[in-house]
């Protein structure tokens, strides 16, 4: 496809702490570093996957791209505005533009709310809607995402997790939004169900124009439905691409062992070396130098615990922050 | 997308019927749980009781049980028998009060004034459940606007709230209601052209109210912190809903089931505060009786005429038991946690 210049929503640089601890207990405050440098464009009617182990700073990214989380610094640009320093308030109408839909269907919506009043109530908050306006939207709404318009009047325990998570897909596209962040959506489903909230998320994206940030930890979710993809590691970007050339020939080490930690389908067929990662991933609160994946990378030498690797471009539309990418790719030693 | 439909159409059969909501679940399950309607009976029984004071007084014990009757003389099985009966044994004073007749008239016996104690415990029942029911409306209430308050703001205002709640809390309950109650009803209080005379039942009220608000305030506002960080208030944040909206239409209504969880278990606590503070005499100030003013009545005569102190004590345990009982069936019934279990299991 091809990728208009413009992009949607842009954020340069980004960083991100959260304060860990008590002043009043043992070690104090920590400062715990959910995003460090973090840039990303994202174009209109593109789907950018999001991959990365879990306390990658992943969910935090999309939370910050929607102002839901206020960052430290840096910028992010929707749509040609500057969205960084708007305060709620001011925010409240772009939020009918920009949307997410949440990991947990169980516990985004409140349990004490019909169906109906849920998906509503970004109708009525923004004031767009007459009464029989939304009750026509509502009706709408569920057939979009493959709902009976009956179970509006019924209460969310009533429903199985993947129906909650189409409640949620269905309030999340009401007010017709153009940028979706989706936080891993299918991760807390069964597999046979994530197949066809992944399926739905496709058929909107083709019926309604969408675009996607989303966010997945399993590779083949985001090998689907992403056009491109942010391999993040410990806060930071690693990788970017297209989502073929990422996860086929990746370029940095940590994408090649995430890649190979994804159980064969056939273990019959020839095994590929698997690059393995040893330990755990360092603390957030207390990061490494140099490159953040040094200390489990097998390709790391001695600048890699000195040097800050860039996102730099290797040239196939794609970007690696790393010293001594794979693939033989030595433009890029530059 | 045809798998997609096999999911939308699942339980479409269950739809037809209409859709039952929280509330109404809750209260179905509390409806069945045997020992909570059985606490419920209870309840409204002792309630018409105390309702029909007035009646009882008039027509089955035919004497005003706010009046000394030290003189007076019942019709028992034809015999004319007197209420102060001539005894060595008793008081130091001559007489002895009528114990139990297990009649219409004095079934419970004399107090040492020569009052009908049965009728007494009637009245003194209405105030019995009228201070512990309103203690509980007051405690509920302002324990819902503090905690809701430090929980939805946080911060700065979060950290004053609870350090306020916890310099009430430092205070050992009864000694704060006995202190409050010495303070305040042995001169009633006067605000501007207010004035609450010391026998009004306010007092107690509002004593016992405002000494149990950290009990309920801590939890709520434990609560409301959790919601407000839930991911359903992160969605509707998310969805441009301003905060006094969140407020109302999503942290609110989980929050009352809590309120509504404590309200039976609070007015148990409110009636045992009640009685010991009437009982110390600072509490519900006479001619007004309560149950614990009677029990105190009975304190003296404990060696002759037992049945003064334990009728009302045994009206104290039976009520505050039901409520105890109504509480653990409300609390069933209403928390979702329990419901989780049920579920998950």
């Amino acid at each position: 496809m091809t990728i208009p210049s413009k992009p949607m929503l842009k954020a340069e640089s980004l960083h991100k702490t959260f304060k860990v601890g008590s002043r009043f207990r043992a070690g104090g405050i920590q400062h715990l570093h959910a995003l460090s440098d973090v840039s990303l464009e994202v174009y209109p009617g593109e789907i950018v996957g999001l991959v990365g182990e879990s306390g990658c700073g992943k969910s935090t990214l999309g939370r910050c791209l929607l102002r839901l989380y206020d960052v430290d610094d840096g910028r992010i640009t929707f749509k040609d505005r500057d969205i960084t320093g708007l305060s709620q308030r001011e925010l409240r109408p772009l939020r009918a533009d920009m949307q997410m839909v949440f990991q947990d269907p169980y516990s985004s919506l409140n349990p004490r709310r019909r169906v109906g009043d849920l998906i509503a109530e970004p109708l009525r908050v923004h004031g767009k809607h007459s009464a029989s306006d939304v009750q026509a939207r509502l009706r709408e709404l569920m057939e979009l995402v493959n709902l009976s318009p009956d179970f509006l009047t019924r209460f969310p325990h009533e429903f199985s997790g993947g129906q909650r998570q189409r409640i949620g897909i269905a309030r999340a596209i009401a007010l017709s939004p153009s940028l979706i962040v989706a936080d891993e959506p299918v991760s807390a489903l069964d597999v046979s169900v994530q197949a066809q909230i992944v399926n739905l998320f496709m058929d909107l994206q083709e019926k309604l124009g969408l675009t996607y940030v989303f966010i997945a930890h399993d590779l083949s979710v985001v090998r689907q439905i992403a056009t491109r993809t942010a391999v993040m590691y410990l806060g930071g970007i690693v990788e970017l691409g297209e989502t073929d050339r990422v996860l086929h020939r990746p370029a940095h080490p940590y994408t090649a062992a995430l890649i190979s930690a994804v159980p064969e389908p056939d273990p019959q067929g020839n095994i590929k070396a698997r690059t393995i990662l040893r330990g755990e991933p360092p603390s957030p609160t207390n990061p490494p130098s140099g490159c953040r994946f040094h200390t489990r990378c097998p390709v790391a030498e001695a600048r890699c615990s000195a040097e800050v690797p860039l996102l730099r471009a290797l040239g196939d539309n794609r970007s690696v922050a790393c010293h001594f990418p794979l693939d033989g790719s030595a433009a890029a030693h530059a | 997308m045809s798998d997609a439909t096999t999911d939308a159409t699942l339980p479409k059969t269950a739809a037809a019927e209409t859709p039952e909501g929280p509330w109404r679940v809750a209260l179905r399950k509390l409806f069945r749980d045997r020992t909570a309607v059985g606490a419920i009976i209870v309840l409204v029984l002792i309630v018409l009781a105390c309702c029909a004071a007035p009646l009882y007084a008039k027509y089955v014990s035919q004497s005003d049980p706010f009046q000394s009757n030290l003189d007076g003389s019942i019709t028992l099985d034809g015999n004319s028998v007197d209420i102060m009966q001539a005894d060595t044994a008793g008081l130091g004073l001559g007489v002895t009060p009528i114990g139990p007749t297990w009649h219409g008239q004095y079934f419970f016996g004399a107090d040492n004034q020569g009052r009908d104690v049965a009728a007494r415990m009637l009245y003194g029942g209405q105030n019995s459940l009228l201070i512990s029911f309103f203690a509980t409306v007051v405690t509920l209430v302002l324990a819902a606007i503090i905690g809701t308050i430090a929980g939805f703001i946080g911060g700065l205002t979060d950290t004053v709230l609870a350090r306020l709640l916890d310099v009430l809390w430092a205070f050992p309950v009864y000694l704060l209601a006995i202190s409050l109650s010495i303070v305040f009803i042995s001169k009633g209080i006067q605000i501007g052209p207010f004035t609450i005379p010391s026998n009004s039942l306010i007092l107690p009220i509002m004593i016992i109210g405002i000494v149990y608000v950290p009990y309920v305030a801590r939890p709520i506002r434990g609560q409301v912190m959790s919601l407000t960080r839930s991911d359903f208030v992160l969605a509707a944040r998310c969805l441009g809903v301003p905060s006094f909206r969140i407020l109302v239409r999503d942290i609110l209504p989980n929050v009352t089931t809590t309120l509504i969880v404590f309200a039976p278990l609070m007015m148990a606590l409110n009636m045992l505060t009640e009685s010991a503070l009437s009982f110390l005499s600072i509490g519900v100030q006479p001619p007004n009786a309560s149950w614990g003013t009677i029990i105190l009545d009975g304190e003296d005569l404990l060696y002759t005429q037992p049945m003064v102190a334990i009728a009302p004590g045994l009206a104290i345990i039976i009520t505050v038991l039901a409520l105890n009982f109504l509480g653990d069936g409300v609390r069933d019934a209403f928390d979702p946690r329990a419901k989780l279990r049920v579920k998950k299991d």
